[in-house]
Parts: structure tokens; C-alpha cells; sequence
């Protein structure tokens, strides 16, 4: 059984030659999955490219009003960013659902995305919220849609040697609010049976301008549903417009019956929580930034 | 003289019993330094590791291990082979009787593997890398067989037969073809059909359940040392090193008194580590290596290969009158064994309904065989099961008579004198006194809100007494050593301390208790079935009234007067009368002299303790639904138990609280998931999903105490009744809450969304 | 393969120790150190008992590669007590028997002392939650709860002295 190496690179294109050296490499950021799989045999990479030595790689920083966090930032130090907690308390929030504390430390937003769980929690609220994903590699740099990376459970569109640097997310709309809830058997510690990320714009009228409703763990990968976020657009967020958001979280679903949730069940739920997430973004919407 | 041996109401003063000082073993625990099974290194040690079954069901073709043993770093590779052939033998050890046979089949495959997870192999290698990649160069040839997972499909004719040689024990005549049911037991009397008939509301129904497992957090672990003179040392995390003994000398039919056991410190057991899995494997691997081999299970293994608690299919009718008297109960039921005949099912019948005085009763289990991992002992095995059942019907009969189901449970309560569905008496026992505490206590009558629920439930556990052997010696300084054979998985080095400290009457520093191991102690029966502060307790009380008695004659002979003039009063010898009396001397002071005035002081306590009694307990959950979602919040929970008397009642407390806890983990997610192929799919902790600090709220654990006449202390055993009501007490709140009944558990928020929505 | 050399900071002593590169800090705690205290009850990630503080927050070193320790801070449970003076935490865990058979304690006192370390006044809900990733199967967690918020209380007096 071919063993496994390990680097520490302090730079990027340090990290991108290592990672296209052996095709089986990993990066590893928090190792909260990689290890894991490693663990129970389910991944054997021949080399780890360890990315949390690069500097600029943790971190986060507001830029024209919108922020940059660095990929190897874990989820709890999301939380102790102020403005980052006041703008996007829902990607925030979904990121810090994620295991335990211990696990939070050390996982990023970075490797759940990439992960390609269909069930991860930072997606459908980074998803919901408009993020992008800098992505550096051997033909250089991008930017993509968070959507636009998990392809498949445990599948990316990332091509050999890219990994991602760091997210971006926009300034907080006026009037803007989102939010993420799951559904999970116990209180903590276990993976979503479906999660729903909003977030959506309130004119100072009530009237919702903007919307993005995205669920997780009702379909392969992440699914931004259209119709819910029609259902909000022109509304009030009243009753009609919630009885909307469900139907058509309800009818996008994609699920599988598993160990975790059975289709019936995420189907219900994907109603439940998106209409719950609705409203509790909308109530943040009135908040002032 | 000795402790006051009856109980006439009054609890006595006492000096130690009831208080709470800090446990001997606390510091070595909360520092780090206490000993597991894996933190113990022998020098030289080698890691082991063992190679699973993939298949449910199958033949073992052949193994072919040469890849494995030329491995540069392997030192030792071990089948079914190297076991010796053994005859059957039924061996009483532990929690229950195992054939020997099996015991080492299941360590050990031979000729089939009977469960996904099976052994067929070890080896042992210089390090736990080597070991593991030579479990991947061992080549087994399987022949695959049908497999049966199910307890109706394992009874169905055409079932696929896990042993040819078992046929249903308890039946007469004896079956002419074997079959999965390994055992029928059945108890009771009365026309029960009869008294049906007559019943003006009859409660009936079919609730089931997986298998659900210990979830100790240590997985198991051992390290062997098996010289060529014969002799072996085994270090080990269990809750009975004698049996490790036993069972391990049983299996390679060797001498018991050739093996040492040392208790290591145990990271949990519930009745899961009295037995063994890796002991004999791991010193096969030592005596060929000829070096300390260290065999521990990771957290799947555990999963796979390890007892847990029989799922079950429970069929219960109960009648009552109008008044609310019962006056039939028909309880059916049938458990997994899994791949070796178990036997739950007789304290199952035993633990179903006795808790009621019912004229016409008929309680039948059945064992069933099939391709999961044997079924071991978890706390109070076989009772939680059918009490789901026979507790739900009962409180399905207060809703639909409209009475109070305190009411109705005190209205048929047991009472001493009262028969077990055996037809043997109770004794003393305190059923009622709990449900007259529950009725008493605040929770019973706080406000509930929306979407809440309460709900009650009431059972018992047999518990046991059994052979324990203690020493208590007298140090040169005048402080003792209480040495048992007893592993301590919860408190009880510092309860037998606060025992022999109360015999003595000496500060309760004064007193150490140590585990000794095979070698250095006489013969104790596992910590388990709730007996060690009961059985043990007992050894350790006469071992200490024994040592005072002779250190009074002592005082005696060096004053040169008679033995009854000396008087032991708070660990000083008087004397009281005669031309002496006034005289005195402290231990202390006596104790430098007395082993050349007469020998050491060290006096031995080896009883099979009898005149246990059983304990009784009775829950009530409050609980809030989300109707959207199907979660359940536990929002309050009160466990009344009668303990007899609490010798340290923080470590009472913390058995009522966490048996609880397991239960309610047990009634709300907890359970095992099989994919088509017979594999496990949960082996972990993500997804076997045992209650976390954040699922529960506080557990009040309420303590009455009605005290066993025939235990110096009043002692009763506390550790399993705890488990046996949370099933049915958060079963009935959810029904309090909804108006939907939940006969199968889990009741995770998937089932009672389906409950509460009509869909699947 | 040839191992790593790693470099760390473990319980305020500069330590040094040779790994495997897929090696978890865990396994180098235990079998290169021999620092027991520290247990595996899962491996996964799912249990808690492995809890350590690496450069000051609170993990899982079942769940860091024993490499990525190179020239960090580590404290284990062996590094809570001060020489023999047990932590408020530890005084408490014993004072109100919030352990039973103790195995998973050295986890839940790291992790308790961390919350603590943070917030000197939780509340009963913060202090469950902020445990949620330590299972405890002996106690029912009730025990454990009592002794942290006693501790708490314990720390603050300490803090403010009258």
C-alpha cells in the first residue's frame, strides 16, 4: 500500500506544481473530511499539499464594501469578524452548523464546498448569498459562482492542480437578510437532511426586490430554486408568497432515500425550511447594516 | 457491634453512608493518568490487528496467509486454527451463559462466518501500519450463502439456517429440525383467554425495534503476553477480569491460574465487555511472535463485530375492567440473537409484567438467530424491549378509561408478598413508594405548553448478588487497604471505601480500595447485574467488621483481658471493663505492633452474596413536537428509583441519570442500518446518533430509599432499572403531546412526522 | 516512507518527535509523547475524546495530521493542571462526580476550560452546546453541566475578588 506525503508549501504556485505532480494529491485545508476518508480508506492520496502555511490563505478582509475570506479560514473565525457576522449572518451561521466546535475550528467553507457533500451546510447559504470562488491553477487564476464548483457527490469542476484561494461575497444589500436552517435528527453533530439558504432584498416599502432561495441535500449537488425565488419577487413575504416558496422547494427536490433522510422526508422538510428560512431572513432584511 | 442489619423505618445516623467525598481514582482520571486499554505498553509490544468478514453469511473456503507472514514486520499471523477443538460447553460467566464453543467462534471464524464483521484472521506486526497492511495480503476464499437479517424472516420455513445443531431449547417435545429460534422461554398462569374476554377495554399492539448498542466510548482493548513456559499475563479494559480468565483459558484449554488478568481502567462496558473478543486472539499472536501483543477494536469494529442489545418484535394485549383493574396480560415476544444463541428472552419474560398483580397472565420470548452480530448483555438485557410494549399498552388503557396513569399504576402495583409472573413472592420492594414520589413531585403537576406532551412509565430490573471476594488489611500506620476483584466502571472504589470507613469508623481518607487482579485476589463475579455494591459491598463490610473484631482480640492479649471487654469505638480499642477499663489505644498506635504480636491484620471476605432484591423506577418525560418537523425536544425528565439506601449518592444519582439518558437515546435515534447486501451501514458515531449535551435538559434523579433487609446498608442494585422505562415514558408523552401512539423506535423526526402526517 | 520530524510546543515544554506523514497528532501525542490522556473513541471526528488545544483553540487530534504540529502550541489534559494544583475545572469534575468511568473526562475538561477561557458566564444552554461534540455515555451529561457552570462561578469569584 503506497504510502502518503506530506507538504507544507508557502506558496501557491508552490501548492499548484505539487498538486500536479501527483495526480492523486490532495490539498488539505482543515482535514475535517480528507482525514476522515483517509481514516476509513475511502481516499489514499499519494501526497497531501498542506495549504494552511501560504500566507493570505486564513483570513478575512472587507474590500469595497464586500468581503474576502481566505480559503483556509475556519468557521469559527467567521464568527469573530463583526462585520462579516452583521452582513451575512446566514453564511455564517450555516458554516458554524458544521460538527462541533473542535470540528469548526479547523474546517473551512473551502473544503465543505469542495467536498462536494451533497448535504454540506456552508453552500446553499453562500450559494443563496451570491459568493464566488477564487480559484488559482496551473492556467492561472479565476473566479466562478460557488454553484459552479460541486458537479457531483464528491465531484468538482476544479481541473488538476486548481484549488480554491478565497471567497468573495458582496456587500450586504440595502435592505438585505439572509439566513440558513437544516434539518438534523439530534441538535448538533449530525449531517442535514435537507438545508435551505436565503437571502433575499426588502424595499423600504416591504416589497421584496431580490431573491435566492438554494436547498442542500435534496438532490445531487446544490439546487437554487427559481420558482421560490419568483414566488418572493413582487411580494410581501405574505402568506401566499411563503405557500409558494414551499411548493417549489417541494417540487425541485431530487433526494434519496439513505441512511440519513428518506425522500418523503427531505421533500417535506425542503417545504418547511425554506418557508422558516424565508421569514427569518426577511426579518433581518429590516435590520440596519 | 456489627452494622444494624434492619431497616424499621428510620434511616440510621451514619457516619459515611449517604455522603459524597471524592472518588479514590478521581485525580488519576481528571489529570490524564489513569490507565485504559490502550494506554497500557507492554516492552516489546507488538499491534495486532484483525481481519473482518465483508459477507453476512458464508463459507470459509480457505485462508491463505503467506503473503501476510513474509510481510517484512509481521511477527505472527492466527485462524480458527489455532484454536484448539473444543467440546460444548455451557459456561455461566458474565452476564449469561455462552457455549465455549461459540465463545471462540465468535472471537475466531472456523468453518463459516455467521455476520458481517466476523474475525477470520489477525496478525501482528511491529507497527499498526504493518499490521494493517498485512490484513490486506491475507486472501480468504468465501463461498457466499444466503443471508437473514429479520426476526419473521429468520422463523420463515425456508430461512437460511445459521447452525445445523441448534434446536429451539424450552420446547417440548424437542424439535426434530433445527431452525434460527434458538430458545422459546415462557412463564405465567390463568386463563388468559378467559379473562380477555371479560376485560371492558383491552390494549393491544405490535411494537418493534432494531438492535441498539452499548456505546461505551472505549472500544475494546487488550494486550497479551504468552510465554513458552505456559504462563500469560493479559491486560485489559473489561468489567470482569476472572472472566477474561475463564472464558480465555476455556477457549485455548489451558490452566486458569496460568493466566494473570489485570484489570485495566474501563471506558465504559453497560454489560458489553463482560465477554471477550480479542483476548484469545491476541494471545495466539503472542505466543507465536513470542512478544506482549496489543489487540484494540477501532470505533467500526465495535459496530460490526461487538454484542449489542436484541432488536425485537413485541405482540401485547392487556385487559382491564372499567375501574381500571387489571385483569389479563398476553405478552408475546421475540428477539435477535444474532449469530450465536443469546438469552434475553428469559429475563425479558421475567422483567414484562410482575410490576402488576394481573390473575391471568402469559409471557412467551423467543431467541432468533440471524446474520448480525451475537446479541450481548445491555443493562437490564432483555427488560427495556418488552417494557416498551407492555408500558405503552398500559398507559394506551389509562387514556381510553380516562383514568390517571398513577392511579392506574398504583391501583395494580406490586407489593411485597405479591407474586412474580415466576408465582415467587416479592420482597421488600419499593414500586409503590416510587410512584407515590412521582405523584408528590413538582414535575408531576407543572403547566405544560404548546405542542408538550407527558408522559409516564414504570419498570424494574431483577439486579443479583453472586460470589465476590474482598480483603481488607491494616497498613503499618493504622490506614487500611480494601483490595477487591471488582472493576470499578462507575464509583465503586469510593463506595466500598465509605463502607469499610463506616465499618471501622475511621475518616474516610483512611481508607484506599484497589482493584487486584486474578493473580492477587480470590474469585469475583463481574461487575454487572447490579451487584457490586450490594455483593461486594457485602464482602467488603464483613472483610472490615472481621479486621476490627481482631484488632480488639489483639488490644485483648496485650492488656490480658478477656476479648468481650475490648470495645472498638471510631477506630480506637477500649477497654470497658475490669480492672483495665478506661484503657485504650488507637489503631494508629496498635498497628506498628500487631503483625509481630500475632500475624498481620489482613482478613478475606469470600461470600456468594445472597438477599439481593430488585429495583423499581418510574419516569416522567415532558416533551415539545415541532408538528412541522417531527422533532422531539425532551424539555424536562425526573427518574424516581427505590435504591435501597444510597451509600454514595452522586454515583447513584449518575446510574439513574445516565440509564435514563440511554434510554431516551434508545427511544428517540438511536439504531442499527443494514444495506441489501447484510453490511452495516451506521458504524460510527455520525451516524449512529447517541444523545449529545445539547438534546437533553437536566435529569432529575430522585432517590427513595427503601432499604434491603438482608444488606448491612439497606443496599439495593441501582444500575439497570434505569434503562428499562425511558422507551414507553417518552413513547407515552409523545403520545400525550399528539395523539399518536409510536410503537416502533426509533422515534426519530422522520417516524413521527410520518405518524403525525399519514405518510410514508 | 520516511518519517517526519516534527517540532512543537507541547504543554509548554519544546518536544520533538518522529511521525508518519498520515500519522494523526493524536497517535504522535500517545505513542511518541506518552501522553495517554488524550483517547480515541472514534477516530472520526465524532466523539470528542481526542480534544486537545492546538495555538489555543480547541480540536480534534484524531482529526490534525500529527505534521501539521510543526511549530505550533499543543496543551493536552497532562497540561491543564498547574504542577499539582488542579484547574477549577478539574476540582469541579470531581466535587460534583461529573465522571463515572472517566474515559471521556481529559475531553471534556479541555473543552470546558476553553469555553470557559472565553466565557466566563455561560449560560446552561452555551455551555451544552459548546459541548455538543463531546459524547459521554456514562452520565447522562447532567453531572457534567453542574461542574462546568460551577467552575464558571468558581473563576469569576476568583477574578473579582471581594
Amino acid at each position: 500500500m503506497p504510502s502518503t506525503a506530506y507538504h507544507a508549501p508557502d506558496t501557491i504556485t508552490g501548492a499548484i506544481a505539487l498538486l500536479m505532480a501527483d495526480p492523486t494529491a490532495r490539498p488539505l485545508s482543515g482535514g475535517t473530511d480528507l482525514i476522515v476518508q483517509m481514516r476509513s480508506g475511502r481516499v489514499t492520496p499519494g501526497a497531501i499539499v498542506d495549504l494552511k502555511r501560504i500566507d493570505g490563505m486564513a483570513g478575512i478582509r472587507e474590500e469595497g464594501g464586500g468581503f474576502v475570506i481566505g480559503a483556509a479560514t475556519p468557521c469559527t473565525a467567521l464568527r469573530n469578524h463583526a462585520g462579516l457576522l452583521a452582513a451575512w449572518p446566514g453564511v455564517v451561521e450555516a458554516a458554524n452548523l458544521i460538527g462541533s466546535v473542535q470540528v469548526r475550528n479547523r474546517a473551512t467553507m473551502a473544503g465543505n464546498l469542495c467536498n462536494a457533500s451533497p448535504a454540506a451546510d456552508s453552500v446553499p447559504a453562500l450559494v443563496a448569498a451570491g459568493a464566488e470562488a477564487v480559484i488559482a491553477g496551473p492556467a492561472g487564476v479565476r473566479r466562478v459562482p460557488v454553484a459552479a464548483i460541486p458537479l457531483a457527490p464528491g465531484r468538482t469542476s476544479l481541473a488538476a492542480g486548481e484549488f480554491v484561494v478565497e471567497f468573495r461575497l458582496p456587500a450586504k444589500p440595502a435592505g438585505g437578510g439572509d439566513a440558513y436552517l437544516r434539518s438534523t435528527p439530534r441538535t448538533e453533530m449530525d449531517i442535514a437532511v435537507v438545508g435551505a439558504g436565503v437571502s433575499l432584498v426588502l424595499g423600504a416599502d416591504g416589497i421584496c426586490t431580490e431573491a435566492r432561495v438554494a436547498l442542500g441535500a435534496v438532490a445531487p449537488t446544490v439546487v437554487l430554486v427559481e420558482d421560490a425565488a419568483a414566488a418572493l419577487i413582487g411580494s410581501r413575504i405574505d402568506d401566499a408568497a411563503l405557500d409558494g416558496v414551499a411548493e417549489a422547494a417541494r417540487a425541485v427536490c431530487n433526494p434519496i432515500d439513505d441512511k440519513r433522510g428518506s425522500i418523503a422526508y427531505r421533500k417535506a422538510m425542503a417545504g418547511v425550511l425554506a418557508r422558516r428560512a424565508v421569514l427569518i431572513a426577511a426579518s433581518r432584511a429590516g435590520v440596519i447594516a | 457491634m456489627n452494622a444494624p442489619t434492619k431497616f424499621d423505618g428510620a434511616k440510621p445516623a451514619y457516619r459515611h453512608v449517604g455522603t459524597r467525598p471524592v472518588r479514590p481514582d478521581g485525580v488519576d482520571k481528571v489529570t490524564g493518568k489513569a490507565l485504559y486499554g490502550t494506554d497500557f505498553k507492554a516492552p516489546g509490544m507488538l499491534w495486532g490487528a484483525v481481519l473482518r468478514s465483508p459477507h453476512p453469511h458464508a463459507r470459509i473456503l480457505s485462508i491463505d496467509a503467506r503473503k501476510a507472514e513474509a510481510l517484512p514486520g509481521v511477527h505472527a499471523v492466527a485462524t480458527g486454527k489455532d484454536f484448539p477443538t473444543l467440546q460444548s460447553l455451557v459456561m455461566h460467566v458474565g452476564e449469561g451463559a455462552s457455549d465455549i464453543v461459540d465463545v471462540a467462534r465468535n472471537c475466531l471464524a472456523l468453518d463459516k462466518v455467521l455476520y458481517e464483521g466476523h474475525a477470520v484472521a489477525a496478525v501482528a506486526a511491529v507497527t499498526p501500519e504493518i499490521a494493517r497492511e498485512a490484513l490486506a495480503l491475507i486472501a480468504v476464499e468465501y463461498e457466499e450463502l444466503p443471508f437473514v437479517l429479520g426476526l419473521e424472516d429468520a422463523l420463515a420455513p425456508d430461512a437460511p439456517l445459521l447452525h445445523d445443531d441448534v434446536f429451539t431449547k424450552g420446547v417440548e417435545p424437542k424439535p426434530d429440525k433445527p431452525s434460527n429460534a434458538s430458545m422459546r422461554v415462557e412463564m405465567g398462569s390463568g386463563d388468559v383467554e378467559a379473562a380477555l374476554a371479560t376485560a371492558a377495554v383491552v390494549a393491544s399492539g405490535r411494537y418493534t425495534m432494531e438492535p441498539v448498542h452499548q456505546g461505551y466510548i472505549e472500544p475494546h482493548a487488550c494486550v497479551a503476553s504468552w510465554n513458552a513456559d505456559g504462563q500469560a499475563q493479559i491486560w485489559c479494559s473489561s468489567q470482569g477480569h476472572f472472566a477474561v480468565r475463564a472464558l480465555t483459558a476455556s477457549v485455548l484449554a489451558i490452566p486458569q491460574a496460568d493466566i494473570r488478568v489485570t484489570p485495566l481502567e474501563i471506558g465504559g462496558g453497560f454489560g458489553g465487555k463482560t465477554t471477550i473478543y480479542l483476548e484469545p486472539v491476541a494471545m495466539i499472536l503472542s505466543r507465536k511472535s513470542g512478544r506482549p501483543v496489543r489487540l484494540a477494536m477501532t470505533r467500526e469494529e465495535v459496530f460490526r463485530a461487538t454484542g449489542p442489545a436484541p432488536g425485537a418484535v413485541i405482540d401485547v394485549r392487556i385487559g382491564a375492567a372499567e375501574d381500571g383493574t387489571l385483569l389479563a396480560a398476553d405478552v408475546e415476544f421475540k428477539y435477535h440473537s444474532g449469530a450465536y444463541p443469546a438469552v434475553d428472552a428469559g429475563a425479558g419474560v421475567a422483567s414484562a409484567i410482575g410490576h402488576y398483580r394481573i390473575p391471568a397472565a402469559r409471557v412467551v420470548g423467543t431467541e432468533v438467530l440471524c446474520n448480525r452480530p451475537a446479541a450481548k448483555a445491555y443493562r437490564a438485557p432483555g427488560a427495556p424491549q418488552v417494557n416498551f410494549a407492555v408500558e405503552s399498552a398500559i398507559d394506551e388503557l389509562a387514556v381510553r378509561l380516562g383514568l390517571d396513569p398513577i392511579e392506574l399504576r398504583l391501583k395494580n402495583a406490586s407489593g411485597e408478598g405479591d407474586p412474580q409472573t415466576s408465582g415467587v413472592p416479592w420482597g421488600k420492594i419499593g414500586w409503590t413508594q416510587c410512584l407515590e414520589a412521582a405523584k408528590a413531585h413538582p414535575h408531576w403537576s407543572a403547566p405544560l405548553g404548546e405542542n408538550q406532551g407527558r408522559g409516564i412509565a414504570g419498570g424494574y430490573w431483577g439486579n443479583y448478588g453472586g460470589p465476590s471476594t474482598v480483603v481488607v488489611s491494616l497498613a503499618e500506620d493504622g490506614s487500611f487497604v480494601v483490595a477487591t476483584g471488582s472493576p470499578d466502571i462507575g464509583g465503586s472504589r469510593a463506595s466500598m471505601a465509605i463502607m469499610a470507613a463506616e465499618v471501622l469508623e475511621v475518616p474516610y481518607e483512611q481508607v484506599r480500595c484497589v482493584v487486584a487482579d486474578t493473580a492477587s485476589i480470590g474469585y469475583s463475579m463481574v461487575t454487572g447485574g447490579s451487584r457490586t455494591t450490594f455483593a461486594t459491598g457485602k464482602a467488603t463490610v464483613e472483610a472490615a467488621t472481621q479486621v476490627r473484631q481482631l484488632l480488639c482480640e489483639r488490644a485483648a492479649r496485650m492488656w490480658n483481658v478477656p476479648a468481650e471487654a475490648v470495645e472498638w469505638r471510631e477506630g480506637t480499642m477500649h477497654c470497658i471493663s475490669g480492672e483495665k477499663a478506661g484503657t485504650s489505644i488507637s489503631v494508629a498506635r496498635i498497628a506498628p505492633m500487631v503483625a509481630h504480636m500475632g500475624g498481620p491484620v489482613s482478613c478475606v471476605s469470600a461470600i456468594n452474596a445472597n438477599g439481593w432484591l430488585p429495583g423499581f423506577g418510574l419516569h416522567i418525560c415532558d416533551v415539545e413536537v415541532d408538528p412541522e418537523t417531527g422533532h422531539v425536544a425532551i424539555v424536562r425528565y425526573t427518574a424516581v428509583q427505590d435504591v435501597g439506601t444510597a451509600i454514595h449518592p452522586d454515583y447513584v444519582e449518575g446510574q439513574v441519570q445516565g440509564g435514563a439518558v440511554q434510554g431516551i437515546g434508545w427511544a428517540l435515534n438511536e439504531t442499527y442500518i443494514y444495506d441489501h447486501k447484510g453490511r452495516l451501514d451506521n458504524p460510527g458515531f455520525l451516524d449512529y446518533r447517541m444523545p449529545v449535551a445539547s438534546d437533553l435538559p437536566m435529569v432529575a434523579a430522585v432517590l427513595v430509599e427503601v432499604p434491603n433487609p438482608d444488606h448491612p446498608y439497606g443496599v439495593k442494585g441501582v444500575g439497570e432499572v434505569p434503562i428499562v422505562p425511558p422507551l414507553a415514558a417518552v413513547a407515552n408523552a409523545i403520545h400525550a403531546a399528539t395523539g399518536k401512539r409510536l410503537k416502533s423506535l426509533p422515534m426519530a423526526p422522520d417516524r413521527v412526522f410520518a405518524a403525525l402526517h399519514g405518510c410514508a | 516512507m520516511s518519517r517526519l520530524h516534527v517540532s512543537a510546543t507541547v504543554n509548554g515544554d519544546a518536544t520533538d518527535f518522529l511521525c508518519d506523514p498520515s500519522a494523526s497528532l493524536l497517535d504522535a501525542l500517545r505513542d511518541q509523547l506518552g501522553l495517554t490522556g488524550s483517547k480515541e473513541g472514534c477516530g472520526s471526528g465524532d466523539c470528542g475524546a481526542c480534544t486537545v488545544m492546538l495555538d489555543g483553540e480547541m480540536v480534534c487530534s484524531c482529526l490534525v495530521l500529527a505534521a501539521e504540529a510543526q511549530g505550533r502550541s499543543v496543551r493536552t489534559i497532562e497540561g491543564v493542571a498547574e504542577g499539582s494544583v488542579l484547574h477549577p475545572v478539574q476540582q469541579k469534575f470531581l466535587e460534583h462526580a461529573a465522571l463515572q468511568c472517566g474515559f471521556c473526562t481529559p475531553g471534556f475538561i479541555v473543552a470546558a476550560k476553553a469555553l470557559l477561557d472565553r466565557n466566563p458566564d455561560p449560560t446552561e444552554s452555551e455551555v451544552r452546546y459548546w459541548l455538543a461534540g463531546n459524547l459521554c455515555r456514562c452520565t447522562g451529561y447532567d453531572k457534567i453541566v453542574r461542574a462546568v457552570l460551577a467552575a464558571a462561578a468558581d473563576l469569576r469569584q476568583e477574578r473579582t475578588p471581594a
